[in-house]
């Protein structure tokens, strides 16, 4: 909805270029991707079949980076409920994403403990570091990209480690206790990686 | 102490299946399962509702309908449990207030619409709804039926307390051919959703951005263009869905409701007129769970411009010499005309052509016009397409049913065909047109037919290419403009009623026949009558089928008087969800 030149709606399903696509594939419905919804959909019920849903998505999303109008359309049809059903469910969880990120994806927390232990500080240090711009941020847009695609960052809620904050999750790793040196050893690793 | 005193109100609802409800303070007996906002509606508690709908599935998302209700305490190991006077327990109530819509009656249930709790928790409720609502509502188009308007004016509070800006959203968003979306003005209530989804079966809309940015969306691409998406502007509570067809065009405050029918096909559609200084501005399905639930098709609904067009025909017509113009004319004279022409004609030679779409008085009179001349050639035009298999019927003509009864004909439409034929063999060398258009594919005719006739009479409301050819238009009245009952497929009888005056110095249809008949020497009863109403109860005295009909027993939802073996297919879906 930050797209002014669009109407509410168009804007639902709009793409946000993000220099992070070049390191995952453009949607395509492969014959393993076919076989691996067509498996989980027997998962549920007969007549429960819109239950994949989710799951659906969080393959997509992986495989291809993000969740397009494309995914959306496939995902309704494969679950046969409406597109304007699976818009509504993209469009409600935060964990599922409109705009790709880069190839090594921050999610810091913002939750009570690590606010308190210093994720603020610890979001901006990070964005600096990995050249990330963090007024691109906002509500409608939470992802922001660095211009090289490799970095991005986006404040999640509780990463469930609320002992030892601040957390940062880097794809699917956790970290924890990170300090901006530590930021420094983990933008170093990811980077020969 | 004898059995019978000793039975307790439980013990004789639970007999029949009922349950004791108090509801603000007095007892009464509800069907077990039944929903507290319907038992409260039922004994006439209002109990306000955004979500809620009777022909929807139930959402409780709006929470409008909170409520306060308690139950008997529970009871502790070994009590017995203790009854007042009358024999009903004592309630406690809850501190925490319940949804009517979501929850049912039980048996001892105690609920309270007027309680300060239930005030407190709807002005609440009303607080958090206006929160982010614009107050556009001197530019809104639902300003006067808006639901949000009334609630806030009769349970919300005088002053808001929110001082931070509202959240914005779509406005003005076209989403469909005949209906508009205004996303702030939404409360979130769903039922546009709900009724796609379930009732009209082509789910594109939902909501997206689910949270503080929550709004209703159809899917990019998608348009809201069902046959019946204009429902979803009567469902909106408040005025996020407008239709384009009526917008802006009159406050609904100033316009006047008549109760009426749908005249565009068999089913006979309950429908209210909404009118202003003899304009008729929209029309609007009315309920009537025998015939069209809540519903209307839209290309029904918009079918009305007819009325108020300047192709309607304002005065009597005639042609008095070959090829001459059409002039104007008066009514008297035109009578004896026509009565003249008739009567050079030999009986034999003079056909009727009747319409479908007129009432059953007007039919009735036809009838006597047509014993009075003595012709036996009278017919219908019949319109039968495919049904929709929803509301609108296979049978396009509003009173079909109402000919096969009132002029007795087996197989309406049947003898059009020779009638053509006569007129092309110089058979036939009058015709009385009532309410057709003879050049209408359904009819048949052509253009040069009409050369072999010696006269050609059209009573009609508007221009067409057969009046264009008659020698003498007398002009009728739409449906918007006249009295009087159909029979739908069926064979409930149903009533029309006058929203607005004749246009010009048209005058209504029945009392044109009756003043032909009487030109030509009646003295039947009916040449007396001086409303439709007393047609209709010379009707109820002539006709097995329809013994002892007057106007009064037909009321506002019709009266089954024929069982026809037709079915509505929405009806019957409605009765057996399952089948």
């Amino acid at each position: 909805m930050s797209h002014d030149h669009l109407n509410a709606i168009d804007a639902t399903i709009a793409h946000i270029p993000s220099p992070g696509e070049q390191f995952f594939p453009p949607f395509s419905v492969t014959p393993e991707l076919e076989a691996q919804v067509a498996e989980l959909i027997t998962h549920y019920p007969e007549g429960r079949q819109k239950s994949a849903i989710l799951p659906i998505l969080h393959i997509v999303q992986k495989q291809f980076g993000f969740i397009n109008p494309a995914s959306i359309e496939w995902t309704a049809s494969q679950t046969g409920v409406s597109a304007a059903h699976v818009l509504g469910v993209v469009t409600f969880y935060p964990g599922l994403r409109q705009k790709c990120p880069g190839k090594f994806h921050f999610r810091i927390c913002r939750t009570l403990s690590c606010a308190m232990s210093g994720a603020e500080d610890l979001f901006e240090v990070i964005c600096r570091k990995t050249n990330i711009d963090p007024a691109s941020i906002n509500h409608h847009e939470p992802i922001g990209v660095s211009p090289c695609g490799m970095w991005s960052i986006e404040q999640v809620e509780c990463l469930a480690n609320c002992g030892n904050g601040p957390n940062v999750l880097v794809n699917d790793l956790l970290f924890d206790k990170v300090t901006p040196e530590k930021v420094d050893e983990i933008i170093a690793k990811y980077k020969q990686a | 102490m004898s059995e019978e005193t000793s039975k307790l109100p439980k013990d004789i609802a639970a007999a029949e299946g009922k349950v004791n409800v108090q509801i603000n303070g007095t007892w009464y007996q509800f069907p077990r399962g039944m929903r507290i906002i319907d038992a409260c509606k039922s004994v006439g508690v209002h109990v306000p509702t955004f979500c809620y709908h009777p022909k929807l599935a139930i959402a409780g998302s709006c929470r409008m309908c909170l409520v306060e209700q308690g139950m008997p305490p529970r009871l502790a190991p070994g009590q017995a449990p203790s009854y007042d006077a009358q024999g009903y327990q004592h309630i406690q109530w809850m501190p925490r207030p319940i949804i009517a819509c979501a929850n049912t009656v039980c048996e001892n249930m105690g609920i309270k619409t007027n309680s300060p709790l239930a005030e407190e928790v709807r002005a609440g409720v009303l607080e958090f709804l206006l929160a982010n609502h614009p107050l556009d509502c001197p530019i809104c188009d639902q300003a006067g039926e808006c639901k949000l308007q009334e609630f806030s004016n009769d349970y919300g509070k005088l002053k808001g307390r929110y001082t931070e800006s509202k959240t914005k959203k779509g406005k003005n968003l076209s989403v469909g051919p005949n209906i508009n979306l205004d996303q702030e003005r939404c409360v979130l209530c769903g039922r546009c959703i709900r009724f796609m989804r379930d009732i009209a079966k082509d789910p594109v809309l939902s909501f997206s951005q689910r949270g503080t940015h929550n709004a209703v969306t159809i899917y990019p691409g998608r348009e809201l263009d069902h046959p019946y998406s204009m429902n979803v502007v009567d469902l909106c509570p408040v005025g996020a869905l407008t239709s384009k067809d009526f917008r802006f065009k009159m406050r609904v405050w100033f316009l006047k409701e008549t109760k009426s029918i749908d005249v565009n096909c068999g089913t006979g559609t309950n429908i209210t007129i909404w009118s202003r200084e003899e304009q008729v501005y929209r029309l609007t399905p009315r309920q009537n769970d025998e015939v069209n639930s809540c519903w209307m098709p839209d290309e029904h609904r918009l079918n009305y411009r007819f009325i108020n067009s300047p192709q309607r025909i304002p005065q009597p017509v005639i042609r008095t010499d070959i090829n001459a113009p059409h002039r104007a004319s008066t009514w008297e004279p035109s009578f004896s005309a026509l009565a003249e022409a008739i009567k050079r004609v030999p009986a034999d030679q003079i056909a009727i052509i009747a319409s479908g779409r007129m009432t059953n008085e007007e039919l009735y009179m036809t009838r006597l016009l047509a014993e009075q001349i003595g012709t036996k050639h009278v017919d219908i035009v019949s319109r039968v397409k495919e049904s929709d298999g929803m509301l609108i019927s296979a049978d396009r003509n509003p009173n079909t049913t109402g000919a096969q009864v009132i002029l007795g004909l087996e197989n309406p439409g049947s003898q059009l065909e020779m009638i053509r034929d006569g007129v092309q063999r110089g058979k036939i060398k009058a015709i009385l047109c009532l309410g057709e258009d003879l050049t209408s594919p359904e009819a048949g005719f052509k253009a040069q037919d009409f050369e072999n006739l010696n006269y050609l009479f059209v009573m009609d409301h508007t221009a067409s290419d057969t009046a264009r050819a008659a020698d003498l238009v007398l002009p009728g009245v739409s449906f918007a403009e006249k009295f009087g009952t159909m029979i739908n497929v069926t064979g409930r009888i149903q009533r029309l009623n006058k929203a607005i005056e004749p246009i010009g110095y048209a005058k209504d249809d029945w009392t044109i026949l009756q003043s032909i008949t009487k030109a030509l020497g009646s003295n039947s009863p009916a040449m007396n009558a001086v409303s439709s109403m007393d047609i209709l109860s010379l009707i109820g005295q002539e006709y097995a089928a329809l013994e002892n009909i007057n106007w009064g027993r037909v009321g506002d939802c019709g009266l089954q008087v024929l069982e026809t073996g037709v079915t509505i297919p929405l009806i019957e879906q409605e009765k057996n969800p399952q089948g």
